[in-house]
């Protein structure tokens, strides 16, 4: 059973730095979330804190009626049901596409190698990579390996999926592919969290878009609204700099 | 002549020729000076008795040799497992381990493995009255490896140090422990790097298990090098060295050959 995500009050510094100042946010199970904003910003240590890759400094969150922020609870359990896909894809370089969708079925959940190796061969073929089966990451472009990222965490069978910047490390021909497996999987009902600079996608696919800067979310609402005509100075001159590179000022840095 | 008046015109490919042809110049006069001054004769009396040479066979490879094998294996096999659990103790976050596994590093890194082979071998047996189980075979095992665990302790620090974090990442993300993440995706990616710099412990190690003469060792428990210098003395030649010299290249060479095969077809993974 699928479950919403809830977070309340969520802060998390790094030293003297913070990163998050109060996030309030929930996403209901099957939405597909885009969460938008300037580098820096902390929209990716937001979704990291919800797979506990970064310790929270206080506030709650529940995935699935389970509170992670319990210092009690059991993170590995959590995380299996939390799909997480990295800027950078984080493939092991040391296995084939095929290993590397089986090995956390193997170890983790406890599958045989067959029934792995069929999951794998699903997964694979949902991304369209079936033929690079028995390729090793290194032999494959940036935006395959990002597929088999991709194939990795579903072979896992998660209720919710992270995407992190997911198609920030490719060239840009390449980008296509991988938010088209990202489309498929919006439709099938996947409930997921996009960090992105994409704002097509954002626009077609998402119910929601949060706009975070400075550590808080400074608006949310339907694509239409946030990115097509949104309320606050920040967000329209984020926006109008991620439409328009070219057209952006230069401005005296703070 | 035209060379002569502009030396500087060489272009720099051509000085860069030039030097070259110096260098192999220089090389064939030594190897040419050492043809003409050695007395052949004598070399060949001393170096390649081969009547030295049957006497030594098969004692040299079914003793000598499996002996140098056998402690560098045990040794080796020990330190690596010992290297690698304090390797892990120096990146813990608990602080104590971190300590205990710098000290551990440093003082038997900086001790030399004669000093620590006789603690283990005359030391511990007055200190403790009880002999290192396993006779010789296990004092230069638990010697020998306390060293060499040191040294790897360092190798294998810098081999996990070099896995990008991302790695841990990932497979913490799809519920891997902690424990489960290094052993199946950090340490596999660590030995690729590290597997030039451990067989260098290991050809290190496969000479200093000549140490063992200071344990006092038996006909049958004697290695290459002690095996040669027994014959040394025995026939008042110097062919022995060359046999046992030639030896230790049986062991390292084939270990270098099999080294680099696996490195080129790990190539193909990265």
């Amino acid at each position: 059973m699928t479950a919403p995500i809830e977070i309340r009050e969520l802060r998390k510094a790094f030293g003297d730095l913070e990163v998050l100042r109060g996030i309030d946010f929930r996403v209901e199970t099957g939405e597909v979330v885009c969460v938008i904003g300037p580098s820096g910003s902390g929209k990716s240590t937001l979704l990291r804190c919800i797979n506990l890759l970064e310790e929270p400094t206080s506030g709650t969150i529940f995935v699935g009626g389970v509170e992670l922020t319990d210092p009690d609870v059991d993170i590995d359990a959590v995380r299996r049901r939390i799909g997480m896909v990295f800027q950078q894809f984080n493939l092991f370089p040391h296995l084939t596409a095929t290993e590397n969708l089986t090995i956390a079925q193997r170890r983790v959940l406890g599958r045989g190698r067959r029934e792995a190796e069929a999951v794998a061969a699903e997964n694979l073929e949902r991304v369209g990579l079936v033929a690079k089966a028995h390729a090793y990451p290194s032999q494959l472009s940036g935006g395959q390996q990002q597929r088999v990222a991709i194939a990795r965490s579903l072979a896992m069978g998660p209720e919710l999926m992270l995407f992190d910047e997911p198609t920030s490390a490719l060239d840009p021909e390449l980008v296509g592919d991988v938010l088209g497996v990202m489309r498929g999987l919006a439709r099938d009902g996947m409930t997921m969290i996009v960090v992105t600079h994409e704002m097509s996608f954002a626009r077609e696919v998402a119910d929601r878009v949060a706009f975070i800067d400075d550590g808080v979310i400074l608006e949310e609402g339907p694509p239409e609204r946030v990115v097509g005509a949104p309320s606050h100075e920040r967000t329209r001159s984020f926006l109008a700099r991620i439409l328009d590179p070219a057209a952006a000022e230069v401005r005296e840095e703070a | 002549m035209a060379m002569t008046t502009r030396p500087r015109r060489l272009t720099r490919r051509q000085r860069a020729r030039a030097f070259r042809a110096v260098q192999y110049a220089v090389l064939a006069a030594a190897v040419l000076a050492f043809v003409l001054v050695a007395n052949w004769e004598r070399i060949g009396d001393a170096f390649f008795d081969t009547a030295v040479i049957r006497e030594m066979f098969p004692e040299v490879l079914t003793t000598a040799l499996k002996n140098t094998v056998l402690y560098t294996l045990c040794a080796f096999a020990f330190g690596f497992v010992l290297g690698l659990v304090i390797a892990l103790m120096r990146l813990s976050p608990v602080a104590a381990y971190r300590a205990l596994a710098t000290v551990y590093v440093e003082f038997f890194r900086g001790v030399p493995a004669l000093l620590v082979l006789i603690a283990f071998g005359y030391g511990i047996p007055v200190a403790l009255n009880t002999e290192v189980p396993g006779g010789v075979l296990g004092t230069i095992t638990v010697a020998l490896g306390l060293v060499a665990a040191a040294y790897m302790a360092e190798t294998f620090r810098a081999g996990i140090q070099a896995v990008p974090r991302g790695q841990m990442e990932a497979a913490r993300s799809l519920g891997m422990s902690h424990t489960r993440a290094m052993v199946s995706i950090v340490i596999p990616q660590a030995f690729r790097i590290i597997l030039p710099p451990l067989t260098n412990e290991l050809i290190l190690l496969t000479k200093d298990s000549s140490l063992v003469y200071l344990l006092g060792v038996t006909l049958p428990t004697r290695e290459l090098a002690k095996f040669g210098r027994d014959a040394l003395n025995q026939y008042v030649s110097m062919t022995p060295i060359l046999v046992a010299g030639l030896a230790y290249l049986i062991i390292t060479v084939p270990l270098g050959i099999l080294v680099r095969r696996l490195e080129s077809r790990q190539a193909e993974a990265r």
